[in-house]
């Protein structure tokens, strides 16, 4: 029977099932971060349970570091809370056994970033995280999607979790992408269109000619924001591309087993005729750069067009939401999104901080300045190698020489754990997933755009479409 | 974790559709390294006037008397009334732990944002989806009447109304199992040892590189 490429990753993951469909499902990696794991060592530890297999396991901190002065190491963490949090997690992994990239080490960043740069995450694995934006590694033929802090213990002491299986759903992106149109415009486009709860309990396999064309690091970004569509996860068939861009990672298999392994990965794609519960198409030509507006990634419109007003909506619950996402953020309705001032400008956390990222940015703020309005504009690279390489292309001058500060890996303003973040009511254009009241610090307004979009917001100072520059 | 009992407690209503897990619990209070605790910080933002931070004496703080949850006819709460995908955004099972903390053992909304829905089970929340329509009603109903409580029974799937009104709801038959029983599913899955070896050694063979 023809079979979705989740339907394949599925069965080949089902350890027993249950009647009722409840499945025992394998996971093949388990990538671990400070926030979200010490509950679960310590569970282990009060349970006397060891850990199933230590070696599927890639720990990491990112949440939590500080994207200055790292070479302190953890003793250079000023907030104790967060060092205690670096500390435990180097405890724990120490005490297990497991393979740690710790602060200070070139493979550390952000851990949907070092998964795949260091092909520690591959093609038909089974990818868990105690992270929503585990989704990120469906980008290349995996099932992979966050978990909580039960789970996260539940996977160490089983190497299994207790799922059902969600819903098959195409979203499938027609044509092609304008110029200066990226990844982020087309995921933002697709929640716009689908909604923040339009992949609710479905798995989303993104298709299409303007899916295929996107590079992996483009459809890392799209599966990425999965979970901000509403699905745990999202996932790209696999391709020529896709092989090539693990070949001589240092995770990837090697030799005989890497033909092995290439062979197996090609049937990682759904079969013609396959069944969807549902599918969605969108045409990727009348898709423009994109700004959110509101406090919900799926507040988010053209930046040719203007602020929506609450009064064209006829349901009054999401009326009631939009005026208070207005008020929230400080809009007027009816104001043109160009019109928009900004006060500080983020580049990075695990949508956006990849080395395309990093190159498309300093390819607009190339030999020009950040506009006097802005206080602060950062560029925060995913990874240590990822910094290293920017470096080595010389990404990091052009940042520099046009004002922005160039930063050490990590999470750093996505989420504003660290002392990156905005002060109250001050608005930033973001590369980051989420504009969520207060996310990047109390009272906090953020915009959501692209690399490039943001980049252009620096110079201009306000969010100004990126293809008239 | 604690059986689920049937309730019968006071209905809080929390009229915003998406609210998500940083808005449960804001994220300076995910440095912690326990599971308790994080009740006084629930919604915090929109709890208290000022910012929250990890440490503080939360019953010193000046509250945001316009909070729904802050008004004294929802004090001790234990079923909260919600709107269209709760609990969306971040993994983090704070969010649970905090609502836990905080007293609220039923949530009930048109629709959940999928990995807190499971993160409640996990902690012995009983989440629970309604038609929009009825939740509505509840809605209605909740804000028309102080002290307006629901008895919520897991083992009839039935949520009974003050005018004596039922409302069948579903649950999955594992979950409930689980729930009523208070079990640990790492108890129950590794009774399936023999399997999870047996899948691995097949597996080993098939892909070997996944255990390389
Ligand atoms: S960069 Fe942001 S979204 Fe990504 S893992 Fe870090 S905090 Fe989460």
């Amino acid at each position: 029977m023809a079979r979705t490429l989740y339907d394949k990753l599925w069965d080949s993951h089902v350890v027993r099932s249950e009647k009722d469909g409840t499945a025992l499902l394998y996971i093949d990696r388990h990538l671990v971060h400070e926030v979200t794991s010490p509950q679960a060592f310590e569970g282990l530890r009060l349970a006397g349970r060891q850990p199933w297999r230590k070696d599927s396991v890639v720990a990491t901190p990112d949440h939590n570091v500080p994207t200055t002065g790292q070479s302190g190491g953890i003793a250079g963490i000023a907030d104790s809370v967060a060092r205690t949090q670096v500390e435990t997690l180097d405890a724990n992994v120490k005490e297990f056994g497991m393979t740690y990239f710790p602060m200070n080490d070139v493979r550390q960043g952000i851990v949907h970033v070092i998964g795949p740069e260091q092909g520690a995450t591959l093609p038909g694995m089974t990818v868990v995280c105690g992270d929503s934006h585990t989704s990120t590694h469906g980008a290349f033929g995996a099932l992979a999607h966050g978990i909580g802090t039960s789970e996260v213990e539940h996977v160490l002491a089983t190497q299994c979790l207790l799922q059902k299986k969600m819903k098959n759903m195409l979203v499938s992106v027609d044509g092609e992408v304008g110029a200066g149109v990226t990844a982020k415009d087309i995921v933002l486009a697709i929640i716009g269109k689908i909604g923040t709860a339009g992949g609710n309990g479905s798995a989303i396999e993104f298709g299409g000619t303007a899916i295929q064309a996107l590079s992996i690091e483009g459809r890392m970004t799209v599966c990425n924001m999965a979970i901000e569509a509403g699905a745990r996860a999202g996932m790209v068939a696999v391709d020529a591309k896709t092989i090539d861009y693990f070949k001589g990672r240092p995770f990837a298999p090697k030799g005989a087993q890497w033909d092995a392994a290439v062979e197996a990965w090609s049937d990682l794609h759904s079969d013609e005729g396959a069944h969807f519960d549902e599918v969605v198409h969108l045409d990727a030509a009348s898709i423009e750069p994109q700004v959110t507006w509101g406090t919900s990634p799926e507040m988010v419109v053209a930046v040719s067009t203007r602020v929506p007003n609450p009064a064209d909506e006829t349901d009054s619950v999401k009326a009631g939401g939009m005026q208070r996402a207005l008020d929230y953020m400080g809009l007027k309705a009816g104001t043109p999104i160009t019109d928009i001032s900004v006060d500080k400008v983020f580049i990075g956390s695990c949508t956006n901080s990849r080395i395309e990222d990093m190159r498309a940015a300093a390819t607009v703020v190339k030999g020009k300045r950040v506009a006097d309005n802005i206080k602060l504009a950062l560029a925060v690279p995913g990874s240590g190698l990822v910094k290293k390489q920017a470096e080595e292309e010389g990404l990091d001058r052009i940042f520099v020489e046009a004002g922005f500060e160039w930063r050490e890996p990590g999470c750093s303003m996505c989420l504003a754990m660290n002392d990156d973040r905005l002060e109250p009511e001050e608005r930033c254009a973001s590369t980051s997933n989420r504009n969520f009241e207060g996310r990047q610090g109390q009272a906090s307004r953020t915009h959501l755009v692209s690399p490039a979009m943001a980049a252009a917001a620096a110079i201009a100072g306000h969010f100004v479409d990126v293809r008239s520059i | 974790m604690d059986r689920f009992e049937k309730l019968d407690a006071i209905v809080a209503p929390l009229d915003r559709a998406n609210v998500d897990t940083d808005a449960i619990i804001p994220k300076q209070f995910l440095k912690s390294i326990k599971r308790s605790g994080f009740g006084p910080n629930a919604f915090d933002e929109w709890r208290y006037l000022d910012h929250g931070e990890p440490g503080m004496d939360n019953s010193q703080r000046p509250v945001n008397p316009d909070f729904v949850l802050n008004l004294p006819r929802y004090a001790g709460a234990e079923v909260l009334l919600a709107r269209d995908n709760f609990g969306c955004g971040s993994s983090r099972e704070h969010a649970p732990w905090a609502l836990l903390d905080q007293g609220f053992k039923v949530i009930i909304a048109p629709s959940f944002a999928d990995i807190f829905f499971n993160n409640c089970f996990k902690n012995g929340i009983l989440p629970i989806v309604l038609s929009a329509e009825k939740v509505d009603q509840l809605f209605r109903e909740t804000e028309a009447s102080e002290g307006y409580q629901l008895i919520v029974d897991l083992e009839a799937q039935a949520i009974t109304t003050p005018s004596g009104e039922t409302i069948a709801f579903d649950v999955d038959s594992f979950r409930k199992h689980c729930l009523m029983n208070g079990l640990d599913d790492i108890g129950l899955t590794l009774q399936h040892v023999d399997d999870i070896k047996a899948y691995e050694e097949k597996r080993a063979i098939e892909a070997p590189w996944l255990f390389a």
